[in-house]
């Protein structure tokens, strides 16, 4: 399909422009915080000791653990991030899922929960602690700490941003009452709060997205009109500045075949093995095998079957789920390659007042030849500087020579055109596009409710390493369980106000947060080689461990420093000491990453553990390491509901899902 | 603990389905629904929400007492 090079979009620039609510929307939106806070009101009568509390006293039932597992993880910003990436790269964005997630909760159930829940530990730092020692806990658990304050702080600033674009709240009302209604519920009903509004956070996302899924599917001709279009969106992915590159015709539509024919030929510039190894094993592992966010759900199971089901019973939706976040991009792509949908992916719109000087930059500076590099570099930061929007800059060379011969109008509508594309608008563009008033408030409370779900999930986590982990462990040991209660219940309040103010930071200092973000990723790619290697080998000292994570650490940070992606400059993305090898995409540079610091981790853990002597016996292991815990019997269970056979079961259907997309 | 889960999950996505299909009835036939591909999303959905409702809420009343934790 040939395409007119400067489409008029008209109002579909109306990406970031607001929506009105109608009563029937807010009623919605109303009654869902009415049944949160319900719901925290009828467990507060549950909430006796610091253990129900903080941990629910292991006594919910495994459905509901392992939906709330899985919730956990479906924030907000995974649905805005996965339905950008279904656009950005297609189908691949699966493998997210079916390479690096359900591979490690089948792990997690089989292997590693009977130590989490067997060892009694109320936190993965301490069970750090009972393997290791202090140093370990106390560098994982204030680590953690902090991290899932940040994140809590990114995605309360994300929602507030967003009930301020799109329906023109105010930033700082939604914000405080946003952390007020999470407040109350976690307040009242503590993690069981928590994880009962992760339940039903499920159910909304999964019922509020399903109708935008099924209209956006109807409305392009189902998958095969899918599929030819987005043939044609892999062969000129620049139409609609998805990539400078050119890819044969599967590239949106297989997961497989664009990989293995090498990182240049596939949107998001991965090899193989840097998916298989670098997310696949290191850090889907790292992340649902250790991150205590998501094992604190399966550690409120009521008994170890329910506790090793838990990540089982999860699987199952993490497997379909990408119908719901990932299918929207890639019909948002679709839908912007047909014509006559007047459709676009959503852009920033350059705001009026801005043109006269972005014009003048664009004739100041023509570039030559199509292929002149340095020109179009110049004209990029120019048109940067003049509009504070970035530019797709494989159409800045055309943008260059048509200026000569446009009029300002047709000049204008080029140069929005030539605007790289916002792609975490791509779910909010397509709510938009299908939901008449009704289905509208359904699907933003749905999306509401990742966000509030996300801050409790964070803060529940946060409140519990906090009070065991840091509070009880280094400055009020031995003390009443009432007063650990208290404090369980003030760390709640503390963490809300630390996210609130998180946010605040994340929205006047953008940079800051990246870079606290970063740190954060180099702390967390090594930290799977440590559990490994607690966990199934004896021999691992706690110096081992605990230099070895360091020294991984390290790592990320050296190899982050000395390399970079293809487009970036050097500075907070990578290069800052040096340049020796360029990426093909962040994402690659990631992975790889990931892989050398658990590679140095491994080996650094390895070899020090061999060349320190043991301060723990067999017996104080027992328990903690898998050679030296006697076999799990499983009783009164089926052979085919055993863990490890419902986990082999999941496995061969993931395998079959990677075969029908190969 | 003792609070059914499918007891609030029912009753909210029972009255949420209840609200789009009255919703969806009193505004059939209006442009809005131009959006939709001309379905009457709100009626048809409002439904299925009342039916996910009920399946929640069925069994939860029909299980009187929970059996005892062992």
């Amino acid at each position: 399909m040939t395409r007119n090079p400067f489409p008029d979009f008209g109002q579909l620039l109306a990406s970031t422009s607001s929506i009105s609510l109608q009563g029937v929307d807010i009623a919605i939106l109303l009654i869902y915080v009415l049944v949160v806070v319900a719901i925290g009101f009828a467990l507060k009568r549950y909430m006796k000791s610091s253990s129900d509390f903080l941990t629910s006293g292991r006594s919910i039932p495994a459905w509901i653990t392992g939906l709330a597992f899985m919730s956990a993880n479906l924030g907000a910003l995974e649905l805005v991030g996965m339905a950008a990436s279904g656009a950005k790269y297609g189908i691949a964005t699966c493998h997210f899922y079916w390479v690096g997630a359900i591979p490690a909760m089948v792990f997690l159930a089989v292997f590693m929960m009977p130590f989490y829940y067997g060892s009694k530990a109320r936190s993965v730092p301490e069970y750090l602690k009972l393997r290791f020692d202090e140093r370990v806990r106390g560098l994982n658990s204030i680590t953690f700490a902090v991290m899932t304050v940040f994140a809590s702080g990114i995605s309360m600033n994300a929602l507030a941003k967003l009930l301020n674009q799109l329906l023109g709240w105010d930033y700082h009302w939604s914000l405080w009452i946003c952390s007020a209604v999470v407040l109350i519920y976690v307040l009242k009903g503590g993690l069981t709060s928590a994880i009962y509004t992760e339940v039903l956070q499920f159910f909304m996302i999964v019922l509020g997205f399903a109708p935008v899924v099924y209209l956006g599917l109807k409305d392009v001709g189902g998958w095969s009109a899918i599929k030819t279009n987005l043939a044609e969106v892999a062969v000129n992915p620049a139409a609609q500045n998805l990539n400078e590159k050119v890819f044969t015709q599967d590239a949106w539509t297989s997961a497989w075949q664009p990989l293995l024919t090498g990182s240049t030929h596939n949107p998001m510039g991965v090899d193989i093995f840097a998916m298989v190894f670098g997310l696949g094993f290191v850090l889907s592992f790292g992340y649902w095998c250790t991150n205590f966010l998501v094992v604190q759900r399966a550690m409120a199971a009521k008994n170890m079957t329910s506790a090793r089901n838990t990540p089982l019973i999860a699987a199952v939706p993490k497997m379909i789920i990408p119908v719901l976040v990932i299918l929207p991009g890639m019909i948002a792509a679709v839908l912007g390659n047909m014509q006559g949908k007047n459709y676009r992916l959503p852009q920033a719109e350059i705001s009026a007042d801005k043109y006269p000087a972005i014009i003048q930059a664009l004739k100041a500076t023509p570039v030559k030849a199509e292929g002149d590099v340095a020109a179009v570099k110049e004209l990029s930061k120019k048109l940067g500087d003049a509009s504070g929007v970035t530019f797709f800059e494989p159409k800045l060379a055309a943008l260059s020579t048509s200026a000569a011969t446009l009029d300002d109008a047709a000049l204008k509508v080029a140069v929005q055109d030539a605007v790289s594309n916002d792609y975490d608008g791509v779910i909010l563009s397509l709510v938009k596009r299908y939901c008449p008033t009704g289905l509208l408030g359904l699907a933003l409370t749905a999306l509401l409710a990742s966000f509030m779900s996300g801050m409790a999930g964070n803060v529940t986590a946060f409140n519990t390493v906090w009070t065991y982990d840091l509070y009880q462990a280094y400055f009020a040991k031995n003390k009443s369980d009432d007063h650990y209660a208290w404090m369980g219940r003030a760390a709640t309040v503390v963490g809300i106000l630390l996210s609130i103010a998180c946010a605040y930071f994340a929205r006047n200092f953008n940079n800051a947060m990246d870079i606290c973000q970063l740190v954060f990723g180099f702390v967390n790619a090594p930290l799977f080689a440590t559990f490994l290697l607690g966990m199934f080998w004896k021999r691992t000292t706690a110096t081992g461990a605990f230099l070895g994570l360091l020294g991984g650490t390290a790592t990320s940070a050296i190899f982050h420093g000395l390399t970079i992606a293809v487009g970036n400059n050097p500075g907070v993305k990578g290069a800052y000491f040096g340049l020796m090898q360029t990426f093909p995409s962040e994402m690659a540079q990631n992975f790889w990453l990931a892989t050398f610091a658990f590679g140095v981790c491994f080996l650094l853990t390895a070899v020090i553990s061999l060349s320190t002597g043991r301060t723990k016996t067999d017996a104080e292991l027992k328990g903690l390491v898998y050679s030296l815990t006697p076999k799990l019997v499983v009783e009164n269970q089926p052979f085919y509901l055993k863990p490890s056979v419902l986990g082999c079961v999941l496995l061969g259907i993931c395998v079959i899902l990677n075969i029908v997309f190969w | 603990m003792g609070l059914d889960l499918r007891k609030p999950i029912g009753i909210f996505f029972g009255i949420l389905g209840i609200i789009l299909v009255v919703h969806g009835f009193l505004t059939r036939g209006d442009p809005m629904y131009a959006k939709s591909l001309d379905i009457n999303i709100n009626l048809i959905w409002g439904g299925v929400l009342i039916v996910f409702g009920l399946l929640m809420l069925i069994p939860a009343l029909m299980c009187k007492e929970a059996p005892p934790e062992k």
